[in-house]
């Protein structure tokens, strides 16, 4: 993580992985609590975890090459996220609205919720935790273009950065820009090269690096 | 609805005890509507047992980096957008 010189008395905690996130402990409690009051089932919060398991960057990844090949799927997925998704048989989850933010050469998108941790789970699968802890969740709004370096990415000062805060029931999905030197590639190999990060506009997808013989 | 994209919006600085979903970073901030969502569920009361009705209409509106954070670096046109519901949102100039 790359250190800074500014000088104010905020933290500047590194975005990082937990071993265990720490409302594991918090969430273990409330489904005992919620058991045990019968409002719900242990079956329930199974079959819950079951769904979340099974879902997948690899979906929302099918979404972003269909669109960087077909230009009417791509205008399509743009209007209407949630519809697009059923065409290519992805399960874009229950009620949440799944809105497609569309990364170009003079603006780029990034994803955040300050609140909790809103995420396209449908789409993408379970949130990373760094996705879920405090030093994202508060620099991603205040300072993102140095989120962005720690990340490996920088954005020149004339790329518009628009970051969006999901506080709500819309969940926000970046399609980011097709990398160049992609121009031959099938469709499942260009789903091969969309990342999880790609997708919360923390990375930016590359084409493969030539194999050396 | 009540307010259209493009319109410039403030969001209440309101106090407000109990979960709800406006950020405190943007309480009084003046910003303008990108985007007018459906109407859903007032996590306000709904988080609570309640049925949460009427629904909200939902906005997503969009706030100049500058404007938000003294230090933000002012040689770009960065914009933080973030989701408002209505009750949340005065007319502004």
């Amino acid at each position: 993580m790359s250190s800074h010189d500014h000088d104010h008395d905020h933290p500047h905690e590194p975005i990082a992985n937990g071993d265990e996130p720490a409302a594991a402990e918090r969430v273990r409690a409330l489904v005992d609590l919620l058991v045990e009051r019968g409002v719900i089932g242990r079956e329930d919060v199974r079959r819950q975890m079951d769904w979340l398991v099974s879902r997948s960057p690899s979906d929302g990844a099918r979404l972003v090459a269909r669109a960087w090949v077909d230009p009417e799927f791509r205008q399509r997925l743009f209007a209407d996220t949630r519809a697009a998704a059923f065409e290519l048989d992805l399960d874009p989850g229950p009620s949440p609205i799944v809105v497609a933010l569309e990364n170009t050469e003079s603006v780029h998108h990034m994803v955040v919720c300050t609140l909790c941790s809103c995420y396209p789970k449908a789409l993408l699968g379970p949130p990373p935790d760094w996705y879920k802890d405090f030093p994202y969740r508060s620099r991603a709004v205040s300072e993102p273009r140095a989120v962005l370096e720690e990340f490996g990415v920088h954005l020149d000062d004339d790329v518009e950065l628009r970051v969006v805060d999901s506080t709500a029931d819309i969940r926000y999905l970046v399609i980011p820009q097709r990398p160049p030197g992609t121009e031959a590639m099938r469709e499942d190999e260009l789903a091969a090269l969309v990342t999880r990060d790609s997708m919360i506009g923390v990375a930016i997808p590359a084409a493969p690096s030539p194999t050396i013989s | 609805m009540k307010y259209q994209t493009g319109q410039a919006v403030r969001v209440s600085a309101r106090r407000h005890e109990g979960h709800h979903r406006t950020p405190a970073y943007v309480k009084g901030r003046r910003g303008t509507i990108a985007r007018v969502h459906a109407s859903f569920r007032n996590p306000e009361t709904h988080a609570y047992g309640k049925d949460g009705l009427p629904e909200q209409r939902l906005y997503l509106v969009s706030f100049p980096q500058s404007d938000l954070w003294p230090e933000y670096r002012s040689s770009t046109t960065d914009r933080l957008y973030v989701d408002v519901f209505e009750h949340w949102l005065e007319e502004a100039e």
